[in-house]
């Protein structure tokens, strides 16, 4: 069997791996990045969700054979220090609880605003509604995407809410 | 129905764990017996030359660098910050300058449950101890530092992990005094700080496992990696209880990768149930070799059980008097004279938990009979008791590495995953990680159980509540998981709070009929109050319609005495802006909840949409605290436990037919997504007091009762059986 060749996070890999092989196994087993993760294994979840050519995809439901030669970038390659205007949303709302699924809340995150630099509620409803949350983070979700919007255009900032706390 | 109750409802196992997380009034040694942690420190130059340990939980380098262990597992609440910062405070050091490791189980760490995530006790279970470990560790170091320059210790003080002469402005830095004040005897009672004082606690202090959390380098159990370690993947039967009869792994083996094909034995409580391993050099490799599987199973005749025939068993039970939970005054003769009755009948479904992160464990028993697990797990000590239980060895021989969990909300106190790992690593002779597929996560449970609730009321001519029963009618947790289990006493975790609420109502009865399930059932986030809240809360609706009466005003007419759920209801009211009429076609709806993990109200408020549907436009939550550690992790608790009870609420549920799960995996057990999640306010009630009350749990129980009730008020529509679907109501 011939290797398949990976580009991943700009990095080329030859696998020699049955071409039936979801390209989230590939990444996570073979190639030996785990920030991706598997969640549900038939594209109803997004925790395993990698940008193919920019596009939001979900590598549990893509076999390797699909996507070789294309430039694949996974959690580990949206920036050299973990400081995407995302990801700086992300620390600055707190936005992770347990943290699984945010990988691929942020690669969905991220290719919305490449695609829509100033996305409304609507379109954040649309492109963010392939991720599932268990944890229920879903309102920092929207206000760290409004933030990290924000940030790239440089127009003023969502402040951020605090939670009140009450005396009795 | 603040009587006393008249029986004792709860338990041994369940007071037991409660107990020794450090949560009954009754017992306040908080977890870990802190005399022996604290009477030995260890210098413990051999093994880690240029390390001391103050206490089990602090290690000091001479570099100066400080470690903190966690005993308490991070599944998303919040203990990776929230523990730290309780011994940080008093040992003087700023978080992001610590090093947080979590502990496995050790046995040095305290007793069993200590080092668990559960009853949303990480905080009421340790806020004095962890602080008093801090303090301690403060004031050895400034011992050390005084001795050294024979000055009074009370012209000493520590900051920034340092010690400092006031008046001649002399320092030291910890890693400097750390040998020294190892060797000094540890206070039994340190001087705790002043609360004005706090730098840490009560303040939002951003989490530090959130950076590793968005660049994908947080390390959960499903990501360990060990040298030598192969893949599995399991076949079990979905029909619940079934044998394995036979067989054939001919095809399976010829799939590329695989290597072997082994039975192996998954123990959930009192239940064993059979499995087919197919271990490969890879995870997909060892899927794609099960799907080749032929497997025969003897199901026990449970392929008939189905969840429809159940419920109608549960309506037949609900005609039985049951047994007496809590009761004071007269019930029966209050309801049989008074002028006005009430009856109602309320149903909930089995949910799965389904954690994001589906179970898995990956497990190395060793050839010397050692074990060493690698995994997400609600405690560390729990892991390490079940599998020395199921490999009969020595706890002592069993390591465990505690990574983030991807998800808890009460599965992973179950440790079928850990011990069915380690006995298939003993079977194979290696290193083993085994991934649960979604399908295998969603239907094997063990699950959270329904309830039915048979309700009856009774109203005075004033309009007065003076008579509520509320009659649980359900299978039981701790029947399904444990050996011994007596019918005849009331089961204090079904009917869980039903005898707790503050509602001032003079003739109360609470009842329990059990029903036998051979499903396995366990403790889910909020466990009973889940669903008991809802029939409870929502029956109290339906006796203020009836009495003519404004849901709040009734309630808070039956809170005369200050209590922290008056205080709640109040806050709530003023909040949500009770009084101020909404538009038609709007409604709201108020529910409270008090039970062992705290206390919260909540405020639902929906509208009729255009689709014919109901949306959940906005929630208010008072949650009543005593202590807060860090408000924005409360608010993110409040907001989770809303959209997991939302999700319980209006999506699929569990149904079995032919004795297995009809849903398997999020296509038809569907979760909560971002367009339905409503607009979340938070209002934390923390004025100080001896009484801390629990973050992770009480934001649940009220809102399926306040969306219910709201629901009510917007259409006229009773809403007694969840799930329920807001497109169709």
């Amino acid at each position: 069997m011939a290797a398949i060749k990976l580009t991943i996070n700009n990095q080329s890999h030859a696998l020699d791996v049955d071409p039936d092989m979801p390209l989230l196994w590939a990444i996570r087993d073979v190639v030996g990045l785990t920030g991706t993760k598997f969640g549900c294994g038939i594209a109803q979840c997004g925790a395993c969700t990698v940008h193919l050519a920019g596009t939001p995809t979900r590598s549990c439901s893509i076999p390797v054979s699909a996507v070789a030669g294309q430039k694949i970038t996974t959690i580990e390659g949206i920036s050299k220090n973990g400081d995407h205007p995302i990801q700086k949303a992300w620390i600055e709302h707190q936005v992770p609880q347990c943290g699984y699924c945010q990988s691929g809340q942020i690669m969905s995150a991220v290719a919305l605003l490449k695609q829509t630099p100033k996305p409304t509620d609507e379109d954040i409803d649309t492109a963010m509604q392939g991720n599932i949350c268990r944890c229920g983070t879903y309102n920092r979700i929207r206000q760290a995407i409004h933030t990290a919007a924000s940030e790239m255009s440089t127009a003023p900032k969502v402040p951020k809410t605090t939670p009140k706390i009450g005396k009795r | 129905m603040s009587q006393k109750p008249t029986q004792n409802t709860e338990k041994t196992t369940r007071r037991d764990f409660l107990k020794t997380i450090g949560l009954t009034s009754t017992t306040l040694a908080l977890g870990f017996p802190s005399t022996e942690i604290l009477a030995s420190p260890v210098l413990n130059l051999s093994a880690l030359p240029e390390t001391v340990e103050l206490t089990p939980y602090v290690l000091i380098e001479k570099t100066g660098r400080i470690t903190l262990m966690n005993p308490r597992p991070e599944i998303g609440q919040g203990t990776y910050q929230s523990v730290p910062a309780l011994i940080a405070e008093e040992l003087e050091v700023s978080l992001d300058k610590v090093i947080i490791k979590q502990t496995g189980g050790e046995k040095k760490f305290g007793e069993m449950w200590s080092q668990a995530v559960g009853g949303s006790g990480s905080i009421r279970g340790g806020y004095k101890q962890m602080r008093k470990v801090g303090a301690s560790a403060r004031e050895m170091l400034i011992k050390a530092a005084s001795d050294q320059w024979n000055v009074p210790v009370e012209e000493c003080f520590a900051e920034n992990a340092t010690v400092v002469h006031k008046p001649s402005g002399r320092k030291l830095n910890y890693g400097q005094l750390a040998e020294t004040a190892a060797k000094l005897p540890v206070p039994k009672e340190p001087k705790l700080k002043d609360p004005t004082q706090f730098k840490i606690l009560g303040k939002s202090i951003p989490r530090p496992d959130v950076p590793p959390k968005v660049t994908g380098q947080a390390q959960f159990g499903i990501d360990a990696k060990v040298p030598g370690m192969v893949y599995a993947s399991i076949e079990r039967c979905p029909v619940i209880g079934s044998k394995l009869a036979s067989f054939d792994a001919t095809s399976a083996m010829k799939v590329k990768g695989v290597q072997k094909v082994v039975k192996v034995e998954r123990i959930v409580g009192k239940n064993h149930y059979e499995g087919v391993a197919v271990i490969a050099d890879n995870y997909w490799a060892a899927n794609k070799g099960r799907k080749a599987l032929t497997v025969k199973w003897d199901h026990q005749k449970h392929d008939t059980f189905n969840t429809a025939e159940y419920e109608k068993q549960l309506r037949e039970l609900a005609k039985n008097e049951g047994v007496v939970g809590h009761n004071a005054g007269d019930f029966d003769k209050t309801f049989a004279d008074a002028p006005t009755k009430l009856e109602a009948f309320y149903e909930t479904p089995i949910v799965s938990h389904s954690t994001m992160e589906p179970m898995n464990a990956t497990a190395y028993y060793k050839p010397d009979g050692k074990v060493e697990l690698w995994l997400s797990t609600q405690g560390g000590d729990l892991t390490k008791d079940a599998v020395a239980k199921a490999l009969k060895i020595p706890a002592d021989n069993v390591t465990v590495h505690v990574l983030f969990n991807g998800g808890g909300f009460g599965r992973r106190l179950a440790q079928d995953f850990a011990t069915e790992a380690t006995l298939l690593s003993k079977t194979i002779g290696k290193p083993v990680k085994v991934v649960w597929t979604r399908e295998d996560d969603t239907r094997l449970g063990p699950f959270r159980p329904m309830t039915f609730s048979a309700m009856r009321g009774a109203l005075a001519a004033d309009g007065k509540a003076v008579a509520f029963q509320h009659k649980v009618i359900s299978p039981s947790i701790d029947a399904t998981m444990e050996e011994k289990y007596d019918k005849t006493k009331p089961d204090g975790t079904m009917l869980e709070g039903t005898g707790e609420q503050k509602y001032e109502i003079p003739n109360l009865n609470t009842r329990y009929v059990h029903a036998d399930m051979h499903i396995p059932l366990t403790y889910w986030r909020s466990v009973t109050s889940s669903t008991v809240a809802f029939a409870h809360e929502c029956f109290l609706d339906e006796m203020a319609h009836k009495a003519g009466q404004d849901s709040m005003a009734f309630r808070l007419s039956m809170l005369t005495k200050e209590t922290d759920a008056k205080r709640v209801l109040a806050k709530l009211k003023e909040v949500s802006d009770w009084d101020k009429p909404l538009p038609a076609g709007k409604g709201r709806g108020v529910a409270q909840w008090e039970f062992f993990a705290g206390l919260a109200g909540q405020v639902v408020e929906v509208s009729k949409n255009n689709a014919g549907g109901i949306t959940v436009d906005k929630v208010y939550c008072v949650i009543d605290l005593g202590t807060v550690v860090n408000p924005d992790t409360v608010k993110a608790q409040v907001e989770g436990a809303i959209a997991m009870a939302l999700t319980a609420a209006t999506k699929d549920g569990i149904t079995f037919e032919q004795g297995q799960a009809k849903q398997a995996n999020f296509d038809a057990n569907r979760m909560l997504r971002i367009n339905e999640m409503p607009k979340v306010e938070v209002h934390i009630l923390a004025e100080g007091g001896p009484t801390i009350k629990g973050v992770g749990e009480p934001g649940l129980p009220p809102l399926a009762p306040a969306l219910a009730n709201a629901v009510f008020a917007a259409t006229g529509k009773r809403i007694r059986r969840l799930p329920f679907d807001l497109e169709k109501v």
